[in-house]
């Protein structure tokens, strides 16, 4: 077997790897917004539908012991970080089997053991805490690479522009992954800023900035591996700037359509990121039958979740006070 | 523990707090302003940086928010961090990483991520500073479920209770005061913890019982010595930490006296003061002898002018003068 045609197979593995991680994502927001709108779950949720290939782009090329911090569009994080499906559904569900005990719910959900810090209602925050996480690596002298992830929304707050300035003075193992979906809630980027380039932003900080069509899984993996590269050799920190597009409301419940157009939302879903991931694999010769097998082991463990999550018990009422300290 | 030592200030007890343990935990990395070659706005790490270097003490430009966040992130990830705000007054600019962030972290997590991170502050008036450089919010803190909360009064106190936060697995504000790192006392060489939530007897009495916080610990003293040459017996009780709080040592005092006087810097309204009277009528209420009291800094942000600031601010004085108001009252039981 020529070197050639391995490369292949394994390129062709890795994309049906990102392909199901993908369609993972989506299958399981889906399935959250059913649940949802059935009135299953309490809370509120902020889905992730149209920006899977940014969380499965930037994972894939981490560790177990690498950290990600993530945002309150977190659930597609936390699942391409590697926690499993029905840990993230449970704690969705307030289950004592979810990865907070139900103490968390969406915006606050932690799994340390799979490098997972959390999602986080409040925009901006998890960037500072990613620096210091980072900090901690570098002072610890750990091999660990730490990715925060943050929407557009994030980049005109303070905690951006203070934690940024300490990620780069201190040449932190730190890589910035803005998902810029164009709107903060309802607020256009273009409204919000004059300068609507995020990546153009690292200049000001003295660091590489870098911007990545946020709908292709493997564009964003190979911008992704670079930064992580960088930053795991001790080559400080980058800002990714992934253009991204959710297709549905700012969360369940706001319906999407009163600050943009029906025909803008059109034009992003012909880029979606499952479509393009199943495209590469059909472009690289995979049969559409191994597809479908790969549609229906993802639609497995869909199932299974929320089998484990519904299935679960409530925490004891009695609990309510442990863990404060 | 025995009180033998030497007389240092306030500010070098702090300072002798971290090289102690920062020789005992090289994972202690110190984050702030100033901290660092310049030894701190107020001596508070003179002499640190020589023996620990860039990589362990950290001065940063002027970003409370960022290096608070980054304080608590390092803290989440495995390192203990101690954020120096400096001026308590600045934390505001982070107090959404302090409040949402550290505090919550553990409970939010179901107790799987801890923040071991000490958040220094110096609070309270000193040398008419004005508003802006003099706040005394310990208060908010303490209406924080998941932050501990100390208030060092003396150097002995300070070194033993930053030594305990710097060993506590959560978040916790170290408050200490700016009109205090001058004083001195005698401090111990060796190592010694003071455990949270013990409240010191600074002085024995049978009248009434006197709660104070921080300096004001120092006026009640003075009060007390002062109503003593008139017959008055005060028993003086310091909390040093107000979470978690040595309720029964308080409220021991409270019942074996039946009245409570409580000095706070903080305004009346809504303050540990208030706490502090709710709990002798929840805990005291048969044994209480007189309504209990508040004396506290009037309402109003600090003055710049020394004349108005003094007369916002407890004085020994007004504490003397507000105790034979106690003392008269006799209640009547039917």
């Amino acid at each position: 077997m020529s070197e050639r045609v391995l490369a292949e197979q394994i390129s062709q593995e890795l994309l049906l790897a990102y392909y199901k991680k993908v369609l993972e994502l989506r299958l399981f927001e889906l399935k959250v917004q059913e649940l949802y709108r059935n009135g299953r779950l309490p809370g509120f949720v902020h889905l992730y539908v149209g920006e899977e290939a940014v969380a499965v782009g930037v994972c894939s090329n981490l560790q177990t012991a690498d950290l990600v911090f993530s945002t309150h569009r977190g659930h597609g994080h936390a699942l391409a970080k590697g926690v499993p499906a029905g840990v993230v559904l449970a704690e969705l569900w307030g289950k004592a089997t979810g990865s907070s005990g139900g103490r968390g719910g969406s915006m606050h959900m932690y799994a340390p053991e799979y490098g997972f810090m959390g999602t986080n209602g409040i925009v901006g925050a998890p960037i500072p805490l990613a620096t210091g996480a980072a900090l901690s690596a570098k002072v610890r002298k750990h091999s660990q690479v730490v990715v925060c992830f943050f929407g557009d929304g994030a980049v005109n707050s303070g905690s951006f522009h203070e934690a940024v300035n300490l990620g780069s003075v201190w040449d932190l193992p730190v890589v910035y992954v803005c998902e810029n979906n164009l709107y903060a809630t309802e607020m256009a980027f273009v409204r919000a800023t004059k300068n609507t380039s995020v990546a153009s932003r690292a200049a000001a900080y003295g660091m590489l900035g870098v911007e990545v069509d946020g709908q292709d899984v493997v564009a964003v993996h190979e911008v992704a591996q670079a930064a992580i590269q960088r930053a795991r050799g001790d080559g400080g920190p980058t800002l990714i700037e992934c253009k991204t597009y959710r297709y549905v409301g700012h969360h369940e419940g706001d319906p999407g359509t009163d600050y943009r157009t029906r025909e803008e939302v059109q034009q992003w879903k012909k880029q979606d990121p499952v479509k393009l991931a199943r495209q590469r694999l059909l472009d690289s010769g995979m049969d559409e039958n191994k597809l479908q097998t790969a549609d229906q082991q993802v639609e497995q463990l869909i199932d299974d979740a929320v089998e484990f999550a519904e299935k679960s018990p409530e925490p004891s009422a009695a609990s309510v006070t442990e863990h404060v300290f | 523990m025995s009180e033998q030592g030497r007389v240092i200030t306030y500010a070098d007890a702090g300072v002798e707090a971290l090289r102690e343990e920062m020789r005992r935990d090289d994972s202690i990395v110190y984050i702030g302003q100033g901290i660092g070659p310049r030894g701190g706005n107020f001596r508070q790490t003179r002499g640190l940086w020589k023996e620990f270097g860039d990589e362990r003490l950290r001065d940063t430009g002027i970003c409370e928010l960022g290096a608070t966040g980054a304080a608590i992130g390092a803290a989440m990830a495995g390192t203990r961090t101690v954020i120096d705000e400096v001026f308590l007054d600045f934390a505001l600019e982070a107090i959404t990483q302090i409040v949402q962030q550290a505090a919550n972290i553990s409970y939010m997590s179901n107790g799987k991520i801890k923040a071991p991170v000490v958040i220094r502050g110096a609070m309270g008036a000193v040398r008419n500073a004005g508003a802006h450089h003099s706040h005394t919010f310990y208060n908010w803190f303490a209406n924080t479920p998941g932050l501990k909360v100390a208030l060092p009064a003396t150097p002995y106190d300070l070194k033993g209770l930053f030594k305990t936060a710097l060993r506590d697995p959560g978040p916790v504000a170290l408050i200490e005061h700016k009109s205090l790192y001058n004083t001195k006392s005698v401090v111990p060489e060796e190592d010694y913890l003071i455990p949270f939530g013990d409240a010191r007897i600074v002085r024995e009495g049978k009248d009434l019982t006197i709660v104070a916080m921080s300096r004001m610990v120092d006026l009640a003293a003075k009060a007390a010595t002062v109503l003593a040459q008139e017959g008055i017996s005060a028993e003086v009780i310091d909390p040093r930490t107000i979470v978690p709080l040595d309720r029964t040592k308080i409220t021991n005092s409270i019942r074996k006296t039946g009245r409570l006087v409580v000095i706070d810097e903080s305004p009346s309204y809504c303050s540990f003061a208030g706490e502090l009277l709710a709990i002798a009528v929840e805990d005291c209420f048969d044994e209480l002898q007189a309504t209990p009291r508040r004396i506290c800094s009037l309402p109003v942000p600090n003055p710049f002018s020394p004349v108005l600031e003094n007369q916002m601010i407890p004085s020994v004085d007004r504490i003397v003068r507000e105790v034979h108001e106690v003392m008269k009252q006799v209640r009547r039981v039917s």
